[in-house]
């Protein structure tokens, strides 16, 4: 068949052997870009409304971001909530999800916390209630609070982060666990560092209302 | 009135809003329910035109439309007419256009043209209706969650739940659909609320002021960009949809031809380059130029302008521009580093950044080598076609005849298919906003309610729509529409009684297996073009093209010309999908 147009065949061409990773990076031995994933919190100060939070489940999906937890809770503006995300995402990846939030028009403010931030979970887990002083002995052990102790059940809270929770479940396995509840990670900055922008310009503005 | 209106207007002129230049006569503005305050946000916004199909729940707002003057609705035959019609309507006048549905199928029929404004970021507004709130949840008649369907594809969907401040929502919604990167966004309105009593008057239109969009890019990134742009042999720019939609094209050509740049373009971008200018390469991707695409595989440098580096245009992600330095302007930061790794982020409006460039570069790359090598590959591969006599009639001469015989400011839509890459192929597009398609999407029958809404939004200009046979059916019936509004269009079907894309790829990856891509029969066009009531004509032979055309042209109302090309005949260049752009092929036997 005659149809198509004419020049020269793409192996008669003269083609760049260069390459892209494929995140898009140019292999370039000088561009040391880490795409290695990593796990990271992310924390959102949105507006505290419905729907919201299938807003940031919806773009998390859509993205196909990969998240390891997320909780929402009020803060003490009854107008905002914080949405806390811990996220396992290569450098250009976690980019993606900050500037993604960002872009959902209940979201007011987005930032990547350090490793320095101070997270917690909590986990509510039931064990069965053969051995109350041995049950007692661990949850004092983690620093966790029985809720409720039965018969049959006790219900310990513990609270800490990730590892302490993890090792917390690993030893009341013994008793056999019969149901367990966590909440994910919450996390703030750390020190004096604000948690995200919104609030820090929002405490300055209230300072300076105040000195006036 | 015009007396009263002009001292009005120079009161408000100190207050300098928007909106204020825009109600013209404040005192006289009052609402007595949701509805009324719907409409007023429209007019506060200074919509003209409305595009919509009525129905059980957005019948209040239909009927506070009853008695305006200032507002033109059009009555589309289907609610995706109406949203691809505000689409064309909003790329061409820069403000979102504006569409209507009612709830339930209304909704959901809007929803494919919502998506396709979506992925090309197109100012759109919808305005659905929805059922009472109180019934809201409990599946009622014509109910569906409609903001819960179109949040995906949409920048925003609002559901309003109070007549009091419906009105202010609505204003939101339009200035989210067209701050920054433009995008559409819906207002579901419960029949309650828009029946519900108010007084309350919206404002203009105004988004969140903690939703800030940064206009100019960083003093010190533009620096670095514009050292990395200096220094490159090779460089190119690549201009995207964004420049068209930030009206930057102006910008884009000055800085171009200072520096002497070659300038490749995405397909949205089509237009905003003089393609008959010497630094032109046309537009890259899967059926762009080889000329283009060499380059783009080549530069060392490429100074990309709001684009989205879709999977169309790069090819596989590996191989594209595999020797550059990336500088990418963008308004969106979320779209830096997405698909394609920025070396020089900017993030900004186009024409800013542009004239940011252009203050801060005093060199131009010393690349008269670079330029030699564009002009030879230009000859290399040139987009010249065969027209052999024992072939039926190619569809490239079709596109090319109807070119000449249009002024450059004409405006052609299409639909999705081979038809669409010829028309961006075989026309000269020399100014912006002459192009509008559906790219991101794909969306077969984008074409004939485009051209309604492109001819309403430029009512001089030319409009002419190349489809499909294929994809004029899918939306054939918003030709009544154009009938009826007296619409001068022209639509040209480039008829070769298959989805030929389809077939085209049946023939090149599924060893010509054609399975439900031949249709063997087709409407007569021309027949059904005039039990519409428009204009039909038939072409078949090559002498009786520029003169069939011409007619059709001539012809004061809408006019479909049906012409039957080589059925067999397929679209190349091609880079096959994932492959290196260097690698198009030019014919079958070269994929």
């Amino acid at each position: 068949m005659s149809r198509g147009l004419d020049g020269p065949h793409p192996e008669a061409r003269d083609i760049p052997d260069g390459r892209r990773s494929p995140e898009g990076i140019r292999l370039d031995p000088q561009n040391g870009a880490d795409h290695e994933r990593h796990r990271t919190v992310i924390s959102a100060l949105v507006q505290h409304e419905p729907g919201v939070l299938s807003k940031v489940s919806g773009l998390v999906s859509r993205r196909q971001f990969n998240i390891e937890s997320l909780t929402v809770g009020s803060t003490t503006n009854p107008e905002t909530a914080r949405i806390t995300l811990v996220i396992e995402e290569s450098q250009p990846g976690i980019r993606q999800v900050e500037t993604q939030l960002k872009k959902l028009l209940p979201v007011i403010s987005v930032r990547e916390l350090g490793g320095d931030a101070v997270r917690r979970e909590l986990v509510v887990l039931k064990v069965h209630g053969e051995e109350p002083d041995k049950v007692h002995a661990i949850t004092e052990m983690y620093s966790g609070t029985i809720l409720d102790a039965g018969p049959r059940t006790i219900t310990v809270e513990i609270t800490g982060d990730e590892q302490k929770i993890d090792d917390a479940i690993d030893a009341f396995a013994q008793f056999g666990i019969r149901e367990i509840a966590r909440t994910g990670q919450t996390a703030l900055a750390r020190g004096e560092v604000w948690t995200t922008d919104a609030e820090e310009e929002r405490y300055e503005r209230t300072q300076t209302n105040d000195s006036q | 009135m015009s007396d009263h209106v002009s001292t009005v207007h120079t009161d408000e002129q100190s207050t300098t809003t928007a909106a204020a230049e825009t109600r013209p006569d404040e005192d006289s503005i009052s609402v007595t329910n949701g509805a009324e305050a719907v409409v007023t946000a429209l007019e506060n916004a200074g919509v003209e035109h409305l595009f919509g199909v009525q129905g059980g729940a957005i019948m209040p707002v239909y009927d506070a439309l009853y008695a305006k003057q200032d507002l033109t609705h059009i009555t589309m035959a289907h609610e995706q007419g109406a949203a691809h019609a505000a689409d064309a309507y909003g790329q061409l006048t820069g403000e979102p256009g504006v569409c209507m549905a009612t709830s339930g199928p209304g909704a959901t029929n809007l929803t494919t043209g919502l998506a396709d404004a979506d992925m090309d970021s197109d100012p759109v507004i919808a305005l659905t209706g929805q059922v009472p709130t109180d019934l809201v949840g409990h599946d009622a008649f014509q109910e569906t969650d409609t903001v819960g369907v179109t949040r995906p594809v949409t920048k925003a969907s609002y559901f309003a739940d109070n007549a009091a401040t419906v009105g202010d929502v609505v204003g939101e919604a339009y200035a989210l659909a067209r701050e920054g990167r433009p995008g559409p966004t819906l207002v579901d309105l419960p029949k309650d609320v828009t029946n519900g009593t108010t007084d309350s008057v919206p404002d203009g239109p105004t988004t969140p002021e903690y939703h800030e969009i940064s206009e100019t890019a960083a003093e010190s990134a533009v620096k670095d960009a514009i050292q990395a742009l200096s220094n490159a042999r090779m460089p190119l720019i690549l201009s995207g949809g964004g420049v068209i939609k930030g009206d930057a094209s102006e910008e884009l050509r000055t800085f171009a031809i200072e520096h002497q740049i070659p300038v490749v373009t995405t397909m949205p971008g089509i237009g905003s380059f003089p393609e008959d200018h010497e630094l032109a390469l046309e537009w890259a991707g899967m059926h762009g130029t080889g000329y283009a695409n060499m380059a783009i595989s080549h530069c060392d440098c490429l100074l990309a302008i709001g684009t989205r580096f879709d999977d169309r245009l790069t090819g596989g992600i590996e191989t594209f521009a595999p020797e550059a330095e990336i500088i990418h302007v963008d308004i969106d930061p979320s779209e830096i580093s997405k698909n394609v790794h920025a070396d020089y982020p900017l993030i900004g409006d186009a024409s800013c950044v542009l004239e940011q460039l252009r203050t801060a570069m005093d060199d131009a790359p010393a690349a008269s080598q670079w330029r030699k090598q564009c002009q030879t590959w230009k000859e290399a591969y040139p987009m010249a076609y065969a027209t052999p006599e024992d072939e039926p009639l190619k569809p490239q001469f079709v596109v090319e005849a109807m070119d000449e015989l249009t002024p450059d400011d004409a405006i052609v839509t299409t639909g999705v298919g081979q038809h669409q890459m010829w028309a961006a192929q075989y026309w000269t597009y020399t100014e912006p906003n002459t192009w509008i398609s559906s790219h991101g999407l794909g969306t077969m029958g984008y074409g004939l309610p485009a051209a309604i809404g492109a001819k309403v939004a430029a009512p001089d200009r030319d409009v002419v729509c190349f489809d499909g046979d294929g994809s004029l059916l899918m939306t054939i019936q918003e030709l009544s529409v154009a009938v009826r509004e007296g619409l001068d269009i022209t639509v040209i079907v480039l008829n070769n009684e298959a989805v030929g894309m389809v077939r085209q790829w049946q023939d090149a990856f599924f060893d010509q297996r054609r399975m439900a891509s031949e249709y063997q029969w087709v409407p007569d066009f021309a027949t059904l073009a005039e039990a519409f009531g428009a204009k039909g004509f038939t072409v078949r032979e090559y002498e009786a093209v520029p003169d069939t055309l011409e007619a059709a042209q001539a012809y004061d109302g809408p006019s479909v010309v049906d012409v039957f090309i080589d059925p067999e005949e397929n679209v190349y260049p091609m880079v096959s999908s994932g492959g290196n752009n260097a690698e198009f092929a030019l014919s079958e036997d070269q994929l």
